[in-house]
Parts: structure tokens; C-alpha cells; sequence
């Protein structure tokens, strides 16, 4: 097949004569119109990254917008990630390689590429008209500013058409292969092998083979341009991390939500429902866990949030696990049947993946908003275990937590992710199967002395009753019930012991959560405090002022209601308290009311994720009293 | 993971002799004196030991109102949900557990009002539940506001110079969804409504039964017109699969189409009845006082069952991949060692 390999022996040659510069992370940006493919692109450069060994943390952040007009600043998709030869957890905070396909491309994402970073662009995408899209005066690759970075100017487009010709696509199907060519630049310059992105290309564009072999021509001839052209004058190399050994995949907060699911299915031994309405970004979870119905597995695209949520709760009352996903706008709406919930004592599971609010707020970007929702957004008391994960992976773990509490102590849980977990992808470390929880639940059968509302001494759970057991027959519901009958009842002494036995149940849970991992000493100067994806820029931060002999340790807050029952001891083994937020807040609040200590909070909403440099100048400064 | 007869308990044997009293809870029914209510709970008691269906398999789902209290009476498994969102949860349930008998208990504000787009879904999907939709065209237990179903004009403590809003027919409402079996009942018409409630149970799809309920309360007499004794049979029609359409305490009285539009007809022995219509979806828009109100079933097809195509997918994926292996699902398409 004459796709661009034939003279690879030559140019292998030509390659190994390249002076390389050993580098020890780097950050690259892919950016493009939504209709450009940068998220492929992306997403290929992390799977040659992670192949090679390295970490890789990754950062999606595209429009809300499916296809705003071509060109246009309000279209522009970028593609993050950062990679290297470390241990790494979050991406970095200036990108040194920025790939702008247009000129919008290079207006919303020039501010982010470092001085002297290498800026790649498609020389062909800079016409008037484009320029003009873009809201440029000037060509901007004329202008001084420019001389800042290293532009390496590629005549993409017109490249990859040339480079297609063979193929038997048209002008119009070729000219979107560039994306391609882009990549097997890039893929050259950071010394990545293509031969993964060959093989997706392969299993991806199976049904058409004139797309196959497009696609692969434009990839190696991308790849053979950096070597023969003069362009770049050396290329760079990030050696592999020195990873945990062990086996690893690539994996994204979604998928880790979905496989939690799964494996909480087997575990227990109990079918999963997923019913949910879609919303980014939580529609990957049905569309994930909708492909795994041979575990099982039944999932409904339901009319609405509340239709999905109440679907649960009606399938936790047959003894399935309910789960449904869902972001800010939809929580709101399933706030009334969670309060049931709350009220009928069925374990089910919410995931809410944040994004930015209010109402429809910023769809596609990531925010962690909802944490007073989450734990107060219900009338009447009706408490509710509230659980974060730290990164993509975590995601796995923190749903099977979310399992383990909601049947354990039959009580709905809301494990709270955001945009930035969701989408972002890293390294994983496969489980130790055998480690996995055990998430036995037995339904009652015995009839004798059975009312609805028998407890478990220990956990104060009451049992698990399903349909279609003999002499177990029972009503369920949203009013109050007398709390040894289980019968309806307005009795204003009963309704107050109802409410207390429902919120020590909930409490109880601090007390059988896993134990709180310091990173650092255990007495200190000054402690992080964070939850959800804060936690990646908050341990690079800590992590690096420790190495300078600072006094930060860092504590990641896995289950935000009820606190771990050590926390306020941990609290008080510091003089200090910092907590970074994407909101205004709303931990800070709990934990200043709570533990009546002065922490200090540290805000951002934006729709982007913390840089590290923001948190370690923050804790710097505070150091510093 | 899919056998649920495995994982959850579930009778085979036909259950025992049962009677009536076997399906009333311990617990006193609150509706108000002179309820239509009371007359509904009876008929539903006295038909389920008739369904031969183990009593632990049978759950009454509600949502809010008067009429949704209605699983507290019944010894069976029961669900007293939220307002409006009953359809859901009897979906979750039946998708989860199809071996239950599943019956959903609404009035007209819980299940047209707040719950619409519930009511609306859940009739396309066809689980094989039963929905009994009380319509009292009041909203009762808040005390007495304009419902959906309330007649145009009527005066309420909400309308206090009459409702502006032309009424919803749950019968074309269903219609136009799609539902597979529609029926309407009357509460004191006993015997009809026991057989329409037994065609309902055995329908195999979504039943939709819309039953006239009178709120002494808050509506009183809303159906008297054609609920009264001495002329409930020259004001309502009675429908009878494939028969034509004749109404009065003679049998004296058909519809027959002119053009397209229905009209009322003497019959005598020289009518010919092959004339008069024969009961079809027309009659969903027929009221009094133009026409006699039809009761018994409007419409039963025969569609693909939510549950059922649920469970098929799962069973086809099955025997195309085999059953899901969590250790392979978990190290996905590409794993390398570090
Ligand atoms: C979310 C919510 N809004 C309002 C109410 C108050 N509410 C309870 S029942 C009802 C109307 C019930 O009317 P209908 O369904 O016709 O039942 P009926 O009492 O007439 O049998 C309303 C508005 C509620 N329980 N929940
Ligand atoms: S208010 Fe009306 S519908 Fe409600 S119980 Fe009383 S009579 Fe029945
Ligand atoms: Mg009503």
C-alpha cells in the first residue's frame, strides 16, 4: 500500500542523526475549530504518551456549542495534556507547545503558551477571511508579539491534500485528514511511535478504506515532514515515569464511574438500573455503561431527571442497585425524590458530574458548585452521604465507596465529580481484583415480627424487603411512619425521633470510612484541605514546596457529608487551614461552622481548573504569615 | 446476573385459595364519607384473588392526592411515591423485576397535571402495567382547585369566577400516546367497572383505565348527568368489541357516521345495523350532552412490551459477547506494564 512508508528506512536514518533535548514534562495544546477533530487528535497523542510510559493527565475543554460558525472564536475546541517523566497530577499551567490551527484557534489560546514555547500553525488557515473570522485586524503571525515563541508556520492543509491525493477522496473529505498530518508532526517532534494511532485508524474507519488509507498517509506524512524539513532543528524526548510497577490503562473519570458500577454489580451480586436524562457532562455514562448490557446490565434513557431518579428508587424497592448520572440543572430536579428517598430508606446511587452554574451556566466546563446542593438542597432533613473522588481514576474506587454506604445503610448516596475528572484522562493502575469490597447485601425473608421499619442496632439500616417475598407485603411512602409499626403516623414525638434515628444513621457513616490520608506530616504549619479535581493542582503544589522543606501537608476530603469522624482531631494538628475551590467557598463554610476554625478559603470560578502556581503562591504567602 | 428468579425471591405455585379480605390491609380508610373511592378499592379487592397471581407479587404504586393513598389499603406491596411521578417508579420496578404484577393508582391532577409528561411516557413505553387514573376533576386533597380534567367555567376555590382553560380528555390523551389499551369506568357502575378493571389486568401491555369518580367534597354530582341510576343508560354507551354502537334502556339509540362526524340515530327493527358505527377511536371525543358517554374499553393492541425488549437486548449481547467478565471489562482496549 502506498501510503507514505516506503522510504521509512531512509528517514529512520535521517532521524536517529537528530540532535534530541531531554525534557522532563511537557505540555501541549491541540487547538482548532470543533470541526477540526482536536479531541481525536488529542486523545492520540495521550494513547502514544501513555504507550511509551509516560504520566499523562489530560484536559478536554471544548464549546458548548456543537458546531458554532467555522473559524470563529466561539467554535474553538482545544485538547490539553501534559506529559512526563514524572509522577504528574495536573496538567501544567503554561502549555510549551501550542498547535492553533486557525487564526481563532491561535487568538483564544496564544495567552497560555509560555515565552519561547514552540507555536505549530496552519500557514493555509491565515487568509483574509479567516483572519477576519477571528476578530484580527492584522495577520497576527506578522505582528511582534509573535517573536515571543518559536513559530514553526506549516502549510497543513495544502501538505495533507498533496499527500492524499492518491487516495480517491474528494478535495472536501481530504482536506479533513489534516488533523492527522498535525499529529504525525507532533507525534515526530516529541519522539512518539504512530504505530497505536495507525492501528485505531485501522478499527475506527473499518467500513470505509479509502478513509483508512487517507487518514494514514496524511499521519506518516506529517511524521516524514518533521524530518525532512528543516523546520525544527532538534527534536525532544520525555523518558517514561517511574510509575508504581504494575499494569496500567489509560482511563477517564466517566469510564472509571462506569466500571465502579459494574464491578459494584458484581460485587453485590445485585443487577444495576441505570436510568438517566441526557446532560454533559454525565451523558458518557450511559452511553458507557448502555454499551455493557451482557453484564446485565439495564439501562433506560428516561423523559426527565425526575423520571430517572424515581425509576431508580422503584427498582431499589424490587433490590436492583439504582443509579443515575446526572449535572447541576438535573440535580435540582431530582432534589424531590432523593428527599423520598431519604424518607423510604432505599439505597441508590446519584452521580452528579459538576459543571458551571447556575441554571444552564457554562455546560462544558468544570466547577464544584453543587456541594451545598448536594448536602443541603432538599427541603425538610433529609441528609444524604455526599462522597468526592480526587482524580479520573479515583472515580472507580470512590463509586464502589458510594455503594458499599448507600447498601450498607440504605440510604441514597451523591458521589459529587466535575467536568475536569469526567473528561480528563490518566494512567491507572489496574485493581487488585481480589481487593475489591465484598458488597453483600441480604434481602429479609423472615416474616415473623417484620415491620418496614426494623433496624439494624449497629447500622440502624432498616431491612431490605423486595417484592415477591411471601408474607413480607408492605407500604412504603413519602409521609411519616411510626417508627415501630411503620404505619403512617403525625404524631409529633414519633416525627422527632424519626428525624433523629434518620440523621444518626447518617451519621454513623463517619465512623466506618476509610482512614484519612495525610500527604505529609501529620502535625504541620499549614494543611491543604480540598476535595474533587482541585486535589491534582493541590498535591503538585504541595508536593513541590515539600521538596523545599516547607511545612504543607494535604488532605484529600473523600466523604464531604458526615465528615470522617478524626477530621477535627486532623484539623487541629495545624495551625493553618487552607481550602481551594472552584466556588466560593462552600466547603470553607461547612468546615468553619463545624470545627469552628478559622480555615482559610481560597476561590476560583472560572470554569478552569486551579493552577498549580496559584495554589503554591497561596501557600507560600500564608507560610509566610 | 440476568436470571432474576435467582437473585430474587419469586412463587411459582399457584397461591392458595383467596379472598377478598385477603387484599385488605389493617389499615382505616380516611377517604370522606361518600366517597367514589371506596367503591374503586372494593371493586379492585374483590378482582384480585379472581387474577391467580401470588399476592407477594403484586405492588400498588401512587403518586399524591386522595385516590393515591390507595396502596395503604391494599395487603399487597405497595409504593405511595411522589406527586405526579408514580409511572416512574413503576418502571424502574417492572424493567427490574417483570415477573410483578405492577398496578399504578393516580387522579387526574397527579397523573395529567404534574405528572403529564410521566403519564405520557409511560404509555408509549408499553410496560405491562395497569393505570387506574381516578378523575374526580378536582384536585381533593389540597381542597378543592381546578384540575385538568375540570369542565371549563367551573367555579373553585382556585377559579373563583370560573376556570378559563377547556378540559383535557384523558381518552384522547391516551390515544394520542400511543397506549395500547384504553378504558373508561365508572365508580358506582360496579359490574362494568369489574369487568373493564379484568380486561385491564389482562391486557398484556400498559392498561390505561380513566374511572368517573365522584368528590362529594369538592365536585359533587361532576358526573351525575350520566351516573344517576335512571339515566346512566340512555347517557352513557356501552362498548362491546365489534358490535355496533347502541345505547338506551331499549337498545333504541346507535351512532352511525355522517361523513365524518358521528350522530345519534333511532334504531328499530328496520334500522340497519350494519350502518351504525362499529366502536373505534372516533369515540374518544364524544361527550355528553351531545352524545352518551362511552365506557369500556376504547382501544387493545398488541405492542412490543418495555420489559420484555429490555431483557431481549440484554439476552442477544449475551450471546454475542458472552457473559460480562469484569477483570476483561476492566483492563479495557490497551494495557502496558510499567
Ligand atoms: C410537588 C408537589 N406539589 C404539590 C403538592 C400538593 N398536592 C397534593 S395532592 C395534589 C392534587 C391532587 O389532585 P388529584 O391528583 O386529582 O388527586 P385527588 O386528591 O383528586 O384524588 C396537590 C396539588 C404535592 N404533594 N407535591
Ligand atoms: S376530598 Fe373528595 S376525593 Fe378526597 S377523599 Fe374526600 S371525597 Fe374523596
Ligand atoms: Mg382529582
Amino acid at each position: 500500500m502506498n501510503d507514505g512508508t516506503e522510504n521509512i528506512m531512509d528517514l529512520e536514518q535521517q532521524n536517529s542523526n537528530f540532535p534530541t533535548t531531554e525534557l522532563e514534562t511537557v505540555t501541549i495544546r491541540f487547538a482548532g475549530d470543533s470541526g477540526d477533530g482536536m479531541q481525536l487528535t488529542g486523545n492520540q497523542f495521550t494513547q502514544s504518551s501513555v504507550m511509551i510510559g509516560n504520566d499523562v493527565i489530560t484536559f478536554p475543554d471544548y464549546p458548548a456549542e456543537i458546531r458554532a460558525p467555522a473559524g470563529t472564536l466561539a467554535g474553538v475546541s482545544g485538547f490539553e495534556l501534559s506529559f512526563s517523566k514524572h509522577d504528574i497530577h495536573a496538567t501544567g499551567d503554561r502549555i510549551s507547545v501550542l498547535i492553533a490551527m486557525n487564526p481563532a484557534a491561535l487568538k483564544v489560546n496564544l495567552g497560555d503558551l509560555e515565552k519561547g514555547g514552540i507555536l505549530i500553525v496552519n500557514s493555509d488557515s491565515f487568509s483574509k477571511n479567516d483572519l477576519r473570522k477571528a476578530e484580527y485586524d492584522g495577520n497576527p503571525l506578522e505582528s511582534e508579539e509573535i517573536q515571543n515563541y518559536r513559530l514553526v508556520q506549516i502549510p497543513i492543509t495544502n501538505l495533507t491534500l498533496k499527500a492524499v491525493e492518491e487516495s480517491g477522496l474528494s478535495h472536501r473529505e481530504g482536506g479533513r485528514c489534516k488533523n492527522f498530518f498535525a499529529l504525525g508532526v507532533v507525534q515526530w517532534l516529541f519522539d512518539r511511535p504512530i504505530d497505536n494511532t495507525r492501528d485505531w485508524i485501522q478499527q475506527k474507519f473499518k467500513k470505509r478504506e479509502e478513509i483508512v488509507k487517507a487518514n494514514m498517509m496524511a499521519l506518516q506524512a506529517g511524521y516524514n515532514y518533521g524530518i525532512t524539513t528543516e523546520l525544527f532543528h532538534e527534536r525532544y524526548h520525555v523518558a517514561p515515569a517511574s510509575l508504581p510497577p504494575g499494569e496500567y490503562r489509560q482511563i477517564t473519570g466517566n469510564q472509571a464511574l462506569s466500571l465502579g458500577c459494574i464491578a459494584a454489580s458484581v460485587q453485590s451480586g445485585k443487577p444495576i438500573l441505570y436510568a438517566s436524562y441526557p446532560i454533559t457532562p454525565a451523558s458518557d455514562i450511559l452511553h458507557e455503561l448502555a454499551q455493557h448490557k451482557n453484564f446485565g446490565v439495564k439501562t433506560m434513557q428516561s423523559e426527565d431527571e425526575i423520571a430517572a431518579v424515581s425509576a431508580c428508587i422503584g427498582a431499589a424497592y424490587g433490590g436492583y442497585l439504582g443509579v443515575t448520572g446526572t449535572s447541576g440543572p438535573g440535580l435540582d430536579l431530582k432534589g424531590e425524590a432523593l428527599g423520598y428517598a431519604v424518607m423510604v430508606e432505599l439505597p441508590m446511587v446519584v452521580l452528579n458530574i459538576q459543571r458551571g452554574g447556575p441554571s444552564t451556566g457554562l455546560p462544558t466546563k468544570t466547577e464544584q458548585t453543587d456541594l451545598l446542593a448536594a448536602i443541603h438542597g432538599r427541603h425538610g432533613e433529609a441528609p444524604i452521604p455526599v462522597l468526592a473522588p480526587s482524580t479520573p481514576g479515583d472515580c472507580f474506587y470512590v463509586a464502589l465507596e458510594a455503594f458499599r454506604i448507600a447498601l450498607k445503610y440504605m440510604t441514597p448516596v451523591i458521589l459529587l465529580s466535575d467536568g475536569a475528572l469526567a473528561n480528563g484522562a490518566e494512567p491507572w493502575m489496574l485493581p487488585d481484583f481480589e481487593a475489591l469490597p465484598e458488597l453483600e447485601k441480604e434481602f429479609r425473608t423472615e416474616s415473623q415480627n417484620y415491620t418496614p421499619y426494623v433496624r439494624d442496632l449497629n447500622t440502624l439500616a432498616r431491612d431490605w424487603a423486595v417484592p415477591g417475598t411471601p408474607g413480607l407485603e408492605h407500604r412504603i411512602g413519602g409521609l411519616e411512619k411510626d417508627q415501630y409499626t411503620g404505619d403512617v403516623s403525625y404524631d409529633p414525638v414519633n416525627h422527632e425521633a424519626m428525624v433523629l434515628i434518620r440523621d444518626a444513621k447518617i451519621r454513623r457513616i463517619a465512623k466506618d470510612l476509610p482512614p484519612l490520608k495525610i500527604i505529609g506530616p501529620e502535625k504541620n504549619q499549614l494543611l491543604v484541605l480540598c476535595w474533587g479535581s482541585a486535589f491534582g493542582a493541590a498535591l503538585s503544589a504541595v508536593e513541590s514546596l515539600q521538596q523545599k522543606g516547607k511545612q504543607v501537608s494535604l488532605l484529600h476530603l473523600q466523604c464531604l457529608y458526615p465528615f470522617h469522624e478524626e477530621l477535627g482531631n486532623v484539623l487541629s494538628g495545624f495551625d493553618q487551614i487552607l481550602i481551594p475551590e472552584m466556588n466560593l467557598g462552600q466547603l470553607s463554610v461547612l468546615i468553619r461552622s463545624e470545627f469552628l476554625v478559622d480555615a482559610v478559603s481560597m476561590k476560583k470560578v472560572q470554569g478552569k481548573p486551579f493552577m498549580v502556581s496559584e495554589i503554591r503562591e497561596r501557600i507560600e504567602s500564608l507560610l509566610q504569615g | 446476573m440476568n436470571q432474576t428468579a435467582t437473585i430474587f425471591p419469586s412463587t411459582k405455585t399457584p397461591p392458595a385459595e383467596m379472598k377478598k379480605t385477603d387484599f385488605v390491609s389493617d389499615q382505616t380508610v380516611r377517604w370522606c364519607p361518600g366517597c367514589g373511592d371506596y367503591a374503586i378499592l372494593a371493586g379492585v379487592q374483590k378482582l384480585m384473588p379472581e387474577l391467580g397471581i401470588p399476592r407477594e407479587n403484586m405492588v400498588f404504586i401512587s403518586g399524591i392526592g386522595c385516590s393515591s393513598r390507595f396502596p395503604y389499603y391494599m395487603n399487597t406491596y405497595g409504593m405511595h411515591t411522589i406527586h405526579g411521578r408514580a409511572p416512574a417508579f413503576a418502571t424502574g420496578l417492572k424493567v427490574a423485576r417483570p415477573e410483578l404484577s405492577v398496578w399504578i393508582v393516580t387522579g387526574d391532577g397527579d397523573g395529567l397535571g404534574i405528572g403529564g409528561n410521566q403519564m405520557l411516557h409511560m404509555l408509549r413505553r408499553n410496560l405491562d402495567v395497569n393505570i387506574l387514573l381516578f378523575n374526580n376533576r378536582i384536585y381533593g386533597l389540597t381542597k378543592g382547585q381546578v384540575s385538568p380534567t375540570s369542565e371549563q367555567g367551573l367555579v373553585t376555590k382556585s377559579t373563583p369566577f370560573g376556570s378559563l382553560m377547556t378540559p383535557l380528555n384523558p381518552m384522547t390523551f391516551a390515544l394520542s400516546a400511543g397506549a395500547s389499551f384504553i378504558a373508561r369506568a365508572l365508580d358506582v357502575d360496579a359490574k362494568a367497572l369489574q369487568t373493564t378493571l379484568r380486561e385491564a389486568a389482562e391486557h398484556k401491555g400498559t392498561s390505561f383505565v380513566e374511572i368517573y369518580q365522584n368528590c362529594p367534597i369538592f365536585n359533587d354530582g361532576t358526573f351525575s348527568e350520566i351516573s344517576e341510576r335512571s339515566l346512566r343508560e340512555d347517557r352513557i354507551l356501552r362498548l362491546q368489541d365489534g358490535e355496533p354502537l347502541l345505547f338506551g334502556k331499549e337498545q333504541n339509540k346507535g351512532i352511525r357516521l355522517k361523513g365524518l362526524k358521528p350522530e345519534i340515530v333511532d334504531v328499530n327493527e328496520n334500522t340497519d345495523l350494519s350502518e351504525l358505527l362499529v366502536h373505534d377511536q372516533i369515540l374518544s371525543g364524544m361527550n355528553f350532552p351531545d352524545f352518551p358517554v362511552p365506557m369500556g374499553v376504547f382501544r387493545q393492541v398488541k405492542h412490543p412490551r418495555f420489559e420484555e425488549s429490555v431483557q431481549e437486548q440484554i439476552q442477544n449481547q449475551i450471546e454475542k459477547k458472552g457473559k460480562g467478565d469484569l477483570r476483561k471489562l476492566i483492563r479495557g482496549p490497551q494495557v502496558w506494564e510499567a
